[in-house]
């Protein structure tokens, strides 16, 4: 006790620290009782205890409140891909009217809406989230962890984008959707030109979206960064949570530039802010540099993600660890970097001056070589290894088939006197489909066949996943190699027909028989996804014999992920242990509790409660939802619908009585 | 596999095959200085882009094809996963040399192009304005003599051989002027003064189109450029320095009478009449043009007539009105625009 006063300077009385000593005493007791995974709790005993304690509620209450990623992740999947079936029917709609010269099936106004909406469809309410939507499902999965970081942060993110998504479809059927393209250039979307709530929808489709984003890709970043297992070092990390780190990163980079443009935009349609009108010492022009400082690295917010699929899949199919793990990683850090100096590529018509295009044709250039490196590794990885090819793996080589030719033609437009033939012509409709369904909708459709059977329990077929691939495959090619002609031979983008005589009826007929092959071809898929989930053979832990940790858990995986957090020796755990992984015990199971880790070396760091499901994720983004649309009609939306927001977010984070026992960090 | 490649082929063939289909509006149409830079600098990238794909598909069928000779893999199943062969490193650095030298290459071939652009256009000889509205174009050849100035819309005329900058003005939205034919595009942006200068080196016709999307009718947003010889251009120059004539028949003269002093002169300008709106396309030598409605029809007597009658029909969105002629009114009003030539 003397020692305790001189090592502390403290005048605190014996009585004193003999009553501190007994309440140790006590806790220490307390925690003997504490029921943990371990040698003395295992198997079917500790799977019914955590199954107890993770299981959400049930009935609509516990649907709507829970926090589980899994649920979350599925919910984004299956909505994203909702949204993606949608944005391709009015794809086909579009492909229709063009499929002859003078055309009348749909007029110029309907016709603008089609494709408005089917690239806001795809960019914001399929791409993005459904790549957010397959990490928050796998990500912990993949890093032995329980659950994500701030799980109710996730759910709110969901149905913020649910709610979005909801807004702009809702539009369109009461026939106020957006008509002024998915950028929205001003002065064009401005209150003169644009009369009406069509761009005001769009706008804040737009807000909800980045809301949505940027609460999933900080989920994201914290799961990556502190719930990895012990032991799985950064070098360790696999390859696919490298992408969505430095995914994530990007969102948190890039949405801020579109949340204040998005802002801009409304608020000189709303309360007449000139923000964008040149007459009022506005300028048109900078809503194009704001959009596009995010609308760039938008596309490697959606590319990266795929390069982790195809790494995943590489990996696994060609039964070795990617060549050169480290330039891969190395690769999508530049990538997401370089990705932040190319936005004025998108600018070359404007008249900005010549010296600084240069320097924009040289970045756009650069942003080849990452890639280029990429493709590389993922070729030696075949190189090197004993490439088996199931359907998964044949969306990898018809991605890199497919992406590569959308990579080139994007060398090209980096060229300032090239770009300013083709830019806005369907040469660059060519080029991004190419870059975005050859580059991400084909390694997702494989990725989604890989992870499949991960999620549902049951394998999808193979012989309809073979003749899906194939008909994407070249319904692709038959849709979307013609329009670089169409591009060259003089048809811009965004004309809702074409006189007959320009060398144009031909590429656009077969662009359009190519549109109803992919759409028939994503039919097959999805008859296969829904066929499968009853009659698809049960899968087991691990199907396809992969080596990262989501296979170490069966299929699919309960509802606390893993009995016991699994440790980590190597970069592919699952090929270098045998079939006991070593593990590490000691959390507890009458609590939700997670391990965080140190950022860099894993090192266990922290036990983390786990916050119980909730509904007030949900209330409060349907009080964010009522404010957002709200404040598309009237200014006064925004002081009044900040009311119930502000009062769901204090209920959402109201300090909860601690009736946990005090732990110590585990050592 | 075999066939997913050959079908880019097959289209390429045809694609080849339609390069040669028309030049009227088309980026191979090599009309100008500026489009055969295009050309010579868009096949160099072409080359270079097929070589580096074609090492890319190379590779990738080497290493499917030899996934039959088992043995040699380092696997998970021979326990060598963690080697990989000394041969891929070297392949790797060799591959990063290449890309990093071809691309090196390319944007030097691009700034070379895109300073000689500039070079050629330099030494500008003719300046012209054009200010875009939705959906059509405004077209003012500049002269220090106002009494040379001229005025027209949705077609250009140019002289063959001479430099001509023309300036970009916009009286709206963006818009983007594109002539394929001729040159790469270049935004017209309200609040902006934009140029581009273009230097033709083909006698022909060819059509150009907005480029930038602005709105319901940007589809129907053409124009007819025509290259003229020398002697043509300052034939069609003088006669456009004419004022329109005066009508001769008694329909015409009704027709006159009806667009001077009902609602077209509000937005119409007629030189020589009192019509002299600015908001709607001169209509001064409209009839000596090759389409109506910033080319969304041919010029003849059977599209005037459906033209003015209701143009919301024909160009849905259109600043137009249809004003609802009586069929006496509107035989007068065509008769009497198909003076002027």
């Amino acid at each position: 006790m003397t020692d305790v006063r001189a090592a502390t300077g403290w005048t605190t009385s014996d009585s004193e620290l003999e009553r501190v000593r007994e309440e140790d005493e006590r806790l220490a007791r307390e925690r003997t009782k504490i029921a943990r995974d371990g040698p003395g709790l295992k198997d079917a005993e500790l799977a019914a205890r955590l199954d107890r304690t993770w299981r959400r509620p049930p009935g609509i209450i516990g649907w709507l409140a829970t926090v589980d990623h899994k649920e979350i992740g599925r919910r984004y999947i299956i909505t994203a891909l909702m949204f993606l079936a949608l944005g391709g029917v009015l794809a086909l709609i579009m492909r229709l009217q063009l499929a002859e010269p003078g055309n009348n099936l749909v007029g110029a106004q309907r016709y603008n809406e089609l494709f408005t909406m089917h690239g806001s469809t795809m960019m914001f309410l399929f791409a993005v989230p459904v790549m957010e939507g397959v990490a928050v499902y796998i990500i912990p999965l993949m890093v032995g962890a329980r659950s994500t970081t701030f799980p109710r942060l996730n759910a709110f993110s969901y149905y913020m984008y649910l709610f979005g998504g909801l807004m702009l479809w809702g539009a369109f059927v009461l026939n106020i959707a957006p008509d002024v393209g998915w950028f929205a250039y001003t002065p064009l979307s401005g209150p003169e030109f644009s009369p009406g709530k069509r761009s005001d929808v769009w706008a804040q489709m737009i807000t909800f979206t980045e809301v949505s984003a940027l609460a999933a890709a900080v989920v994201l970043v914290c799961t990556i960064l502190k719930a990895r297992a012990p032991g799985m070092t950064l070098a360790r990390m696999p390859i696919f949570a490298w992408a969505m780190l430095v995914q994530a990163v990007m969102i948190i980079f890039a949405m801020p530039a579109i949340a204040l443009a998005s802002g801009m935009l409304i608020s000189d349609r709303l309360v007449g802010t000139q923000f964008f009108n040149q007459y009022e010492h506005g300028d048109a022009l900078l809503w194009q540099h704001l959009f596009w400082f995010f609308g760039h690295p938008e596309v490697y917010i959606i590319f990266l993600p795929a390069t982790g699929f195809v790494s995943v899949i590489t990996e696994t199919f060609c039964r070795r660890p990617i060549f050169a793990h480290t330039i891969v990683v190395l690769a999508l850090m530049s990538t997401g970097i370089l990705a932040f100096g190319l936005w004025v590529h998108h600018m070359f018509a404007t008249g900005l001056p010549r010296v600084g295009y240069s320097f924009y044709t040289a970045a756009s250039m650069t942003v080849a070589i990452p890639t280029g490196l990429q493709i590389f590794c993922w070729l030696a990885t075949m190189w090197e290894g004993r490439p088996r090819f199931e359907v998964p793996m044949l969306y990898v080589v018809g991605f890199i088939i497919t992406f590569v030719i959308g990579g080139l033609s994007g060398v090209i437009i980096a060229s300032v006197p090239l770009d300013l033939q083709v830019h806005d012509t369907f040469f660059i409709v060519a080029h991004f489909h190419y870059v975005l369904i050859g580059g991400a909708v084909f390694p997702l459709l494989g990725i989604l066949t890989y992870w499949y059977p991960k999620i549902t329990g049951r394998m999808m077929s193979d012989a309809l996943g073979k003749i899906g691939f194939w008909m994407v495959f070249l319904g692709f090619q038959l849709a979307f190699f013609p329009m670089h002609f169409s591009g060259l031979l003089g048809m811009p983008r965004r004309v809702y027909t074409y006189p007959a005589g320009l060398g144009l009826e031909l590429p656009n007929m077969l662009s359009t028989i190519g549109a109803f092959v992919v759409a028939a071809a994503v039919g097959i898929f999805v008859v296969n996804g829904v066929v499968s989930l009853y009659r698809g053979r049960l899968a087991p832990a691990n199907p396809w014999g992969a080596p990262s940790l989501e296979w170490a858990t069966p299929s699919p995986p309960p509802a606390y992920n893993f009995p016991h957090v699994p440790v980590v020796e190597s970069r592919t755990p699952l090929w270098d242990t045998g079939p006991e992984m070593p593990v590490l015990t000691g959390l507890r199971v009458d609590e939700k509790e997670m391990l965080l880790t140190t950022v860099v070396a894993a090192v266990p760091d922290l036990r983390e409660p786990i916050p119980e499901p909730s509904l007030w994720p949900f209330i409060s983004s349907v009080a964010v939802g009522v404010f957002f649309i709200s404040s598309i009609f009237s200014p006064w939306a925004v002081p009044f619908g900040a009311i119930p927001c502000t009062i769901a977010l204090i209920a959402w984070f109201w300090p909860k009585e601690m009736k946990r026992t005090p732990e110590p960090v585990i050592s | 596999m075999s066939m997913g490649r050959r079908a880019p082929l097959v289209l390429l063939a045809l694609g080849t095959g339609a390069c040669s289909y028309q030049n009227y509006q088309s980026t191979f149409g090599n009309a100008a200085i500026e489009a055969r830079q295009f050309n010579t600098l868009f096949v160099i990238f072409l080359v270079v882009c097929a070589v580096m794909y074609l090492a890319v598909v190379l590779f990738l069928f080497a290493s499917i094809l030899r996934r039959r000779r088992a043995g040699e893999a380092n696997v998970v199943e021979d326990g060598r996963h963690h080697l990989s062969s000394p041969l891929m490193r070297s392949a790797l650095i060799g591959w990063s040399a290449v890309v990093v030298v071809g691309l090196i290459g390319l944007a030097i071939a691009s700034f070379f192009a895109d300073r000689s652009m500039a070079k050629a256009a330099s030494g500008q000889k003719l300046s012209i304005t054009i200010t875009a509205n939705q959906w059509w174009w405004d077209v003012q050849y500049n002269s220090a003599d106002v009494s040379k100035m001229v005025r027209t819309a949705n077609e250009l005329h140019l002289p063959v051989g001479v430099p001509v900058r023309i300036f970009l003005r916009s009286n709206d939205v963006i818009h983007s002027f594109w002539v394929p034919s001729l040159a790469g595009k270049q935004d017209l942006i309200p609040g902006r003064d934009n140029d581009i200068t273009i230097v033709p080196s083909k006698v022909g016709i060819y059509r150009g189109q907005c480029a930038e999307f602005c709105g319901a009718q940007h589809a129907h947003m053409a124009l007819v450029v025509n290259v003229d010889s020398f002697p043509d251009f300052i034939k069609w120059w003088q006669h456009q320095l004419q004022p329109a004539q005066a009508p001769t028949t008694p329909e015409a003269v009704a027709g006159y009478n009806y667009v001077t002093s009902r609602q077209c002169g509000a937005c119409h300008s007629i030189a020589g009449t009192p019509a002299s709106g600015t908001v709607g396309p001169d209509l001064t030598h409209l009839a000596s043009r090759r389409s109506i409605a910033a080319g969304t029809l041919p010029m003849g007597q059977g599209n005037l007539y459906g033209w003015v009658a209701d143009p919301q029909s024909l160009k849905p969105g259109v600043h137009m009105p249809t004003i609802g002629l009586e069929p006496a009114q509107l035989h007068a009003v065509v008769a009497y625009l198909e003076t002027l030539k």
